[in-house]
């Protein structure tokens, strides 16, 4: 149904190389991610994949057949763009039903599939209203409606959610991570959010200029990058890196510990350092800690953590969970 | 941010108009290019023959020619002068606060839209008729002896006709430039101890200083060819003393049938409007690229 | 504004800003006041302002003695028509040069614009010479042609601004939705840029309604639209002041309403948009 492959694909806007080269298998049903600062080319490789840009050289293979040259409308493919891109001039109505309309559908069908869509989505009361008397978040659920009445092999999301406030948007990725459960189609979202990516994702793809970083499931991701940039991208608070002397004697020219691989102590420990700013979420304490030699490091304990900036604190990672990089940044 | 596929059909969707006005453009001109270089009288068809530059010649050392020239000159910058510093007065007038400012907005755009046949009428015939016009009354109601306007000062008389048509154009645009000025840059003068008049100077003037260029281009532009208001008024006269260039070209041309010399005339014409164009072009063409 | 302007500030200015509104507005009002009178009265010493026998007498001789309808509808015909023509052929042009733009996209505009420059007179001749040996003088169909012509940079150029607003994703999704080009630009882009097509033809009937060069130098009598109309009064019938004020403000009425309702778009059309 949904299989995405691309084999060698580039991108360039005339001299501006994008996307030098990128090879990617993406199974059927499979939830996708393209995570990476902005500027990493991930947008433009949703929209290589789209068909809203040509690509400058390579193959793109959907179902196995060479979609390459194949405008976007013919490609079975349905996006979700970041600014939702509803149609202002038509209602909630006329928006999910223009694809159909698109396709010849007539009209008992559409008005079927648009109710059986607007109760998904739980937009049955708000049919006939226009995009500008939406709240963002019910924009966002026309926009989804508009992609799924389509029934396509693949849905594209570009950094859907950026556009809403916090709540809203843990609200959403929840209502997405269902729907991919309930449609079992492929999807592919993009965003430069990495708790987005963790949570949602079956397969996650860093990108980082233009290139390919790791692919692999959250967890693979979590446990065992391969780089300093991967390291550094995935997981919240970012993971510690230390260099130079302390890091030799552990064995590696950098070393890295997650903030939460990180035991405290009040008597002993490899590092002494002295508290700078306690951030307290309830559920878990982040303790920004100044340790001589080695930098600023971030720690996370569980729960409430009673501490005053300038006390004196003892920090030993868990040595079974440092993350070991060469010179050149590579995991070894 | 567009595939091969719209491209191709985009460079079809814009043939027609380019190729239209293509046509428009470089035909007539191309003809125009060859006639000013024959012996072509309508009068005497089939005596056309090759005469290289005379037309030009003859055009350019016609004593009428320079005439013209300072005619249309003195008729541009005229009605530029009136529309500015009138168009400026206006604007700032309308972009004070005041009762029932929408309608004399509304009062004040309205000549714009008068086609210029009529107005070039009612001026000539109900303000400036030296016997039952109106400026002939007020002039006896106050003891003076009326002028004949269009006789006497003919080519001032167009100038303040024209120059009435052309104020709305200028006054809204300045309007518009006005009321885009950032208020609380005028406040942050204000508390700097600007008084009105420093304001105006220091931060008005040199916010509008752009669409007055604006408006002296286009309205250039459009007052090299002015043509209506003259055949309608004047014909020209008397004499020659309200011909124009354009106006020159258009007796050469259709009345006495002389396309040779009318053609040459009109690429005279076309070189002093591409003076003024250039400028115009590259100005907008700076103002596509923010 | 924070602050309220004082009420005598405010009364000034009103009396200022009325005065120069009245001042400006003046000629077309006296061509209003005047077409109500009779010749006699229209001529009379002193004027008469507003206490005179209304009369509506040179209305009807307006339309008896000289086919008045006839040459409004020339206008309205040849506005209008030209107008829907260029609007044919702009709007494609327009989206291909807002949505799809290439390197050279901005030197067509600007070569676009270039031909708005070039003065009439330049290409008087040819245009003359080839309407009289095609039969095209004094004809409609020559005359919306030109007319075309004529205002068709201005619409392409103000569709463009209007154009750039729209944000292409909203295309970009009708692509994806599985639109056709004809489609997109039916059923998306023309909804959305109704408000953007209706006030550049509104200009552009205005532009073309007020053509006075053309208009003058192809027509005659069959094809003249209210502009030749009205210069034919210039002698010696321009001695009838009441019927030319009823004529002159039946011409100019319309017109004068319609610019009434464009006059924030017409800024930015006039000024390809180097003024918004």
């Amino acid at each position: 149904m949904g299989s995405i492959l691309l084999e060698n694909v580039s991108k360039a806007f005339g001299e501006a190389v994008i996307i030098p080269s990128i090879d990617l298998d993406i199974s059927d049903g499979e939830f996708v991610v393209f995570v990476g600062p902005s500027g990493c080319g991930k947008s433009t490789l949703l929209r290589l994949i789209a068909g809203l840009e040509d690509v400058s050289g390579g193959r793109i293979l959907i179902d196995g057949s060479d979609m390459t040259g194949t405008p976007p409308a013919r490609r079975r493919l349905a996006m979700v763009f970041q600014s939702y891109a509803l149609y202002p001039h038509m209602s909630v109505r006329g928006n999910i039903a223009f694809p159909l309309k698109m396709a010849g559908e007539n009209r008992e069908v559409i008005e079927r599939k648009v109710t059986d869509a607007a109760r998904v989505l739980n937009l049955t009361d708000y049919l006939d209203r226009k995009p500008g008397q939406l709240s963002g978040g019910q924009r966002q659920r026309v926009a989804i409606g508009r992609a799924i009445v389509r029934e396509p092999g693949a849905f594209l999301f570009d950094e859907p959610l950026s556009n809403l406030d916090a709540a809203l948007r843990v609200a959403m990725r929840l209502e997405i991570s269902q729907l991919h459960q309930h449609l079992k189609r492929t999807m592919i979202y993009v965003t430069h959010d990495q708790v987005e990516a963790m949570t949602m994702a079956d397969k996650i793809v860093v990108l980082n200029a233009g290139k390919i970083e790791q692919v692999g499931s959250p967890l693979e991701l979590y446990r065992s990058p391969h780089n300093l940039f991967v390291a550094g991208f995935i997981g919240s608070p970012k993971m510690n890196f230390v260099n130079g002397i302390e890091a030799e004697k552990l064995g590696a020219a950098t070393v890295g510990v997650r903030p939460e691989h990180i035991t405290l102590s009040t008597s002993d420990g490899l590092w002494e350092g002295e508290v700078g700013v306690a951030e307290h979420l309830g559920s878990d304490t982040f303790l920004h800690i100044e340790v001589k030699d080695v930098g600023q490091l971030t720690a996370r304990v569980g729960g409430e953590f009673t501490v005053r900036p300038g006390d004196k604190l003892f920090i030993s990672p868990d040595r079974d969970r440092l993350h070991r990089f060469n010179e050149k940044g590579a995991a070894f | 941010m567009a595939t091969l596929h719209t491209r191709t059909s985009a460079r079809l969707m814009m043939a027609p108009a380019v190729i239209l006005l293509l046509a428009w453009m470089i035909v007539p001109l191309g003809m125009t290019l060859y006639f000013s270089l024959l012996r072509y009288n309508l009068l005497m068809p089939g005596m056309e023959s090759w005469t290289g530059l005379d037309n030009y010649t003859y055009f350019l050392t016609d004593p009428a020619f320079s005439t013209a020239l300072a005619n249309t000159l003195l008729l541009v910058a005229g009605v530029l002068l009136i529309t500015v510093a009138g168009g400026t007065a206006l604007a700032v007038l309308l972009d004070q606060p005041f009762w029932g400012r929408g309608i004399v907005r509304l009062l004040v755009i309205a000549p714009f839209f008068v086609m210029p046949t009529v107005s070039a009428l009612v001026w000539k015939n109900m303000l400036m008729h030296p016997v039952n016009g109106l400026f002939a009354w007020i002039a006896r109601t106050v003891g003076l002896q009326p002028v004949d306007w269009l006789a006497e000062v003919p080519l001032f008389s167009i100038i303040v006709i024209v120059a009435w048509q052309w104020l709305p154009f200028a006054t809204l645009i300045l309007l518009t430039a006005l009321q885009s000025l950032d208020e609380e840059q005028k406040e942050a003068a204000e508390m700097d101890g600007a008084g009105a008049g420093s304001r105006f100077i220091y931060i008005v003037l040199p916010h509008l200083a752009r669409a007055i260029t604006v408006v002296v281009l286009i309205q250039t532009i459009f007052l090299l060819s002015i043509f209506a208001e003259i055949l309608v008024t004047t014909n020209g006269g008397p004499g020659v003393q309200t011909t124009t260039i354009t106006y020159l070209v258009y007796l050469q041309a259709l009345l006495q049938f002389d396309v040779g010399t009318a053609s040459a005339g009109g690429i005279i014409a076309v070189i002093l409007a591409n003076i003024v164009a250039i400028f115009l072009i590259r100005l907008i063409g700076k103002n596509l690229d923010t | 504004m924070a602050r309220a302007a004082s009420t005598r500030r405010k009364a000034v200015f009103t009396i200022i800003g009325w005065v120069a509104g009245l001042a400006v507005f003046f000629p077309i009002l006296w061509t209003f006041l005047t077409s109500f009178k009779t010749e006699g009265t229209a001529i009379a010493t002193p004027p008469q302002f507003l206490f005179f026998e209304w009369t509506l007498e040179n209305y009807a001789t307006v339309q008896e003695r000289s086919n008045y309808m006839r040459h409004m509808t020339n206008s309205i015909v040849m506005s209008v028509g030209s107008t829907l023509i260029g609007l044919l052929i702009a709007i494609p042009a327009a989206w291909a040069m807002a949505f799809a733009p290439t390197r050279r996209t901005k030197d067509i505009l600007m070569w676009m614009l270039s031909t708005k420059m070039l003065p009439a007179v330049g290409v008087l001749v040819p245009i003359y010479l080839i309407f009289r040996d095609w039969g095209l003088l004094d004809s409609l169909a020559g005359l919306t042609g030109v007319l075309v012509m004529v205002n068709l940079p201005i619409i392409v150029w103000m569709l463009y601004t209007y154009f750039r607003e729209i944000p292409g994703d909203i295309l970009e999704a009708a692509r994806m939705d599985g639109a056709s080009l004809r489609n997109e630009i039916i059923y998306v882009l023309t909804p959305m840029a109704v408000p953007g097509i209706a006030s550049t033809m509104l200009l552009s009937i205005i532009l073309a309604w007020n053509e006075a060069f053309w208009t003058l130098n192809l027509t005659a009598s069959e094809a003249a639209p209210l502009t030749a109309f009205i210069a034919a009064y210039s002698s010696p019938e321009g001695l009838f002041w009441a019927k030319l004020s009823a004529a002159s403000t039946l011409a100019i009425a319309p017109i004068l309403i319609l610019g009434w309702f464009a006059q924030r778009q017409l800024v930015r059309g006039l000024t390809f948009g180097a003024v918004k």
